[in-house]
């Protein structure tokens, strides 16, 4: 089976990868690319652990074929604090001890961003309700909607 | 060891710091089971049971042998026997002998160059099953004609009339249930059942093994016990335990479901047999077919009780299956039903019953929550029925100081009644109620443990401390032992810094379960450093020539004392650290104990929760979680376990479950069809902590972990009840059931 050549943007910077047919993007990031930050929770789409955003629209990188990512713009976890300098929500997550286990967080914080992106000022209700494709099982989720809504309050007001 | 006598005024303890391993976990830096690689690596997979109940009769693993790109396949016959039947249970469920006893069980495992050729190899063995029948529910399997599911397993005295499936059969309790009975005003018996739910961590079991021709193996794995998986693994492959060193990764969620192997010692097996490293991760189909799940349970509860509110005399009679193994949840389940409470009269029995589902795992207080579940369901419905208030009627027979508990031993000081009192002076207990709304609540309990445990602490040249401890950190546990060593040694908490050694590298520690991390972990981290404390003293009494017990400790400073107060500068940790090599060379503190004292914990959840009558959907309103944590040492972290208890329990109570069909076969093994609960189901969890310290601890610290999981289940239960008018009895109450009750 011959593989297929793919040139992405990731994180920013210009990617070439090969990939057989059936890879998932999430397969490349974490078995070739060495981001192990996706993480692999089902599979299936159905917890978010693996959340990257594909030319800014949120997805689950298990249900992206790698081939896919074809002249496209990733962004991961990776990805996400500029330097040193944590995002907003990664220091609120943070400061709200808004994860336990934490293999849940970087899709958490992903898909996160991506709410915020759209919409700057949501209400709890909103911020559950888009965070319902993402799987938690430590924190019963409520310092993690704190943590968003009060990264929200920041960066409107910065 | 005792709670200090001394009442401290705590600096670091109780205070929200950030915790260590923060970065590494919002910026996808940190390493879980399966982020690492090794050169060379190969990828392991697993064949599995497609049938619940089958003998093996052959296995022919040429072809897929054959195959280019395959480089080892294993099977049963790849590991020693085990030393003891309980290790040999946990093998055979690694990999099945003569019979697969489960939807799932493995059967046979490949290492391949990559997921492709190890995928094609797996359909090339050919495995030849006789199939036979199957039994999945407990009120199927303990009976005298039910398949059975493993031979000669049965519990020597397993009442007349019932299934050679019984493994153990047990009961606890004191006084006259009779004479009881007679006292009350009301006697209510009911029957109740709830499904099989699985831990539902959201990583799915990982792990890297490599072994050597030289014997000598490494193995990096998700565990909530590296010690224990180094005694299965280095049992089922014959080797010596120093030869195999376990590194634990970042654990993403265990809830006690990795306080066991499955894939740990196939990995191994294979590596051995292919000279290369292998890695093998579980899909999340494997990890709801084959590790979990909980035990499901059928019970039968009676109570009585007068028409004031006191409780006369209890039984309960609990049937739990976990699994195809014998399993000995139950006894937890039977120690815990009654523990809330102040009884003349009680007797808890009961038994396990191997079925032909997965074998069972910890999950947050093993056997608890379904144990509490029918008798908190039980006092509801008296006090409903003789129209008393329900936290009343639990603050009249609650268990306190002195009281006898169910299970035998008298209490100490525990923190019910305070916990109970600060439910009812809450505003929530107090709130109006809409239509189709109820609120329910139920009391909560769990054991705690301590166990064995070895904490090394380690002075660095700058002063700083370096801590090793063996538990793996499920939830903020680093943090929470550095606090206390900061606590302790009086410096500022980012001087410390823990880390979670492999097996070579620290005496022995038993799995991080039982809430007992902490705790214990904690006692052994102060005990260390007060270790150091005295050698650090001992250092600088030679260097002012005086006595050893003239130098004293405080913030972080060895000062003169008694009559040589004042004769010489304080000397800081750094300092004393500095000069180390012309003092007599490294400072280290250690401590290994094997902990008691844990100290019981005691919770009470009150919910609100509307019924839709149109689909018989329940919406949760309101939540609030108390909970006495002895000393919370970091309240965030506290106040995490208290609300993410609660959710997995309101999942027990509203979704979660294994479902199968007559074929024996699981049906929902994905998080499409067992749902647990998303972030849009549920309101904010307020969280109320409570301290009454725990005479055990120095600081009064008392596990937190699991107590959380327990009342959930009956606190919806009575929530859905009163909500609707007519009582549920059973779990999940999936929106169905909801509506069936309904309209009886």
């Amino acid at each position: 089976m011959s593989k297929i050549h793919v040139t992405t943007t990731l994180n920013g910077d210009q990617v070439e990868y090969l990939c057989e047919p059936q890879e998932t993007l999430l397969d490349v990031l974490r078995n070739q690319l060495d981001l192990t930050g996706s993480k692999e929770g089902c599979g299936s789409g159905d917890c978010g652990a693996c959340s990257v955003t594909l030319n800014g629209r949120l997805v689950c990188s298990c249900l992206v074929l790698a081939a896919e990512a074809e002249g496209n713009e990733i962004d991961t976890i990776e990805g996400m604090a500029d330097g040193e300098q944590l995002h907003p929500l990664q220091q609120k997550f943070l400061d709200h001890a808004a994860l336990q286990c934490g293999v849940c967080t970087p899709g958490f914080l992903v898909a996160a961003k991506a709410l915020l992106a759209k919409n700057p000022n949501p209400t709890e209700v909103e911020v559950r309700y888009w965070l319902a494709g993402n799987l938690c099982r430590c924190t019963g989720y409520d310092k993690i909607i704190n943590a968003v809504m009060d990264a929200a309050a920041e960066m409107r007001g910065a | 060891m005792a709670l200090d006598t001394e009442k401290r005024d705590f600096k670091i303890v109780g205070t929200r710091a950030p915790r260590p391993d923060g970065i590494d976990k919002v910026t996808g830096r940190a390493q879980f089971g399966a982020d690492k690689s090794a050169p060379g690596m190969l990828v392991g997979q697993i064949l599995r049971s497609p049938h619940a109940h089958a003998r093996i009769k052959s296995i022919d693993t040429s072809a897929a042998e054959a195959l280019s790109g395959v480089k080892s396949v294993i099977t049963s016959a790849d590991f020693d026997k085990a030393s003891n039947s309980f290790n040999q249970d946990a093998l055979d469920n690694c990999m099945a002998r003569e019979k697969a006893l489960y939807h799932g069980h493995a059967v046979a495992a490949v290492a391949a160059i990559s997921p492709s050729v190890a995928k094609q190899a797996l359909k090339l063995i050919k495995v030849d099953y006789e199939v036979l029948p199957h039994v999945i529910e407990v009120e199927d399997a303990i009976k005298p004609d039910a398949p059975i599911v493993q031979e000669c397993r049965q519990a020597a005295d397993t009442p007349a009339g019932l299934s050679q499936n019984i493994t153990h059969q047990m009961s606890f309790g004191h006084g006259d249930l009779d004479a009881g009975f007679a006292k009350a005003d009301l006697v209510i018996e009911r029957s109740f059942k709830t499904a099989a739910t699985h831990q539902g961590y959201i990583e799915p079991h990982a792990c890297l093994a490599t072994m050597g021709s030289d014997g000598k193996a490494d193995l990096w794995c998700c565990t909530q016990g590296q010690y224990y998986v180094r005694e299965l693994c280095a049992d089922f492959l014959g080797m010596e335990t120093s030869q195999l060193r376990v590194t634990a990764s970042e654990i993403g969620g265990g809830f006690g479901g990795k306080t066991t192997v499955f894939i740990e010692p196939v990995a191994l097996a294979l590596s051995r047999k292919a000279g290369k490293p292998v890695k093998l991760v579980m899909t999340r189909d494997e990890v709801f077919k084959a590790t979990g799940p909980t035990i499901s349970t059928f019970s039968d509860v009676k109570i009585g009780m007068t028409k004031d509110g006191r409780i006369t005399a209890a039984h309960a009679m609990l049937r739990y299956q976990g699994g195809a193994f014998p399993c000995g949840t139950i006894e937890f389940g039977l120690m815990s039903a009654f523990a809330a409470y102040d009884l003349e009269a009680v007797t808890a029995e009961g038994f396990n019953v191997m079925t032909n589902r997965p074998r069972q795992a910890a999950y947050r207080a093993p056997g608890a929550p379904v144990a509490i579940y029918p008798v908190e369901s039980v006092v509801d419905e008296l006090c409903q029925q003789l129209d008393l208030d329900p936290l009343d009627v639990r603050l009249k027979n609650a268990a306190s100081k002195g009281t006898k508990s169910s299970y035998g031993p008298t209490f100490d000081d525990i923190g019910l009644v305070a916990t109970l009192e600060a439910a009812k002076a809450h505003p929530h207990y107090s709130a109006p109620l809409g239509p189709n709304q109820g609120r329910g609540l139920s009391c909560g309990f769990w054991f705690n443990f301590g166990g064995n445990t070895s904490v090394s602490l380690n002075l660095n040249a700058d002063g700083t401390v370096g801590i090793v401890e063996g538990n793996p950190d499920i939830g903020g546990s680093r943090a929470s032992i550095s606090q206390m060593a900061a606590e302790e040694l009086g410096i500022p908490y980012d001087n410390i810094r823990t880390t979670i050694a492999d097996t070579s590298s620290l005496g022995f520690n038993d799995v991080t379960d039982g809430s007992r991390v902490t705790f214990a972990v904690g006692l052994a981290t102060i005990k260390a450093a007060r270790d150091a404390i005295q050698k650090m003293c001992k250092r600088v009494a030679k260097l002012w020539d005086i006595d050893e017990d003239a130098v004293v400790w405080e913030d972080g400073y060895a000062k003169p004392a008694g009559p040589n107060a004042g004769d010489f500068e304080p000397m800081s940790i750094a300092e004393i650290a500095a000069m180390a090599n012309s003092t007599g060379g490294p400072i280290a503190g250690h401590h290994e104990v094997n902990a008691d004292g844990a100290g019981v914990s005691f919770g009470v959840h009150l919910v609100d929760l509307e019924i839709d009558p149109e689909t018989g959907h329940t919406t949760i309103l309101r939540y609030t979680v108390f909970q006495d944590a002895g000393k919370a040492v970091n309240p965030d972290y506290v106040e995490g376990q208290m609300q993410g208890g609660a959710v997995q329990g309101i999942g027990w109570a509203l979704n979660e479950e294994y479902i199968y069909g007559d074929d024996g076969l699981l049906q929902n093994p994905g998080f499409l069809d067992y749902r647990i609960p998303v972030a849009s189901d549920l309101p904010p969890i307020e969280a109320v902590i409570l301290e009454i310290p725990n005479p055990g601890h120095p600081y009064g610290v008392r596990g937190v972990g699991e107590t959380s999981i327990v009342p959930p289940l009956a606190a919806l239960s009575n929530g859905v009840s009163r909500a609707i008018g007519h009582r549920m009895y059973q779990l999940p109450m999936s929106p169905p059931k909801i509506l069936k009750t309904i309209k009886g």
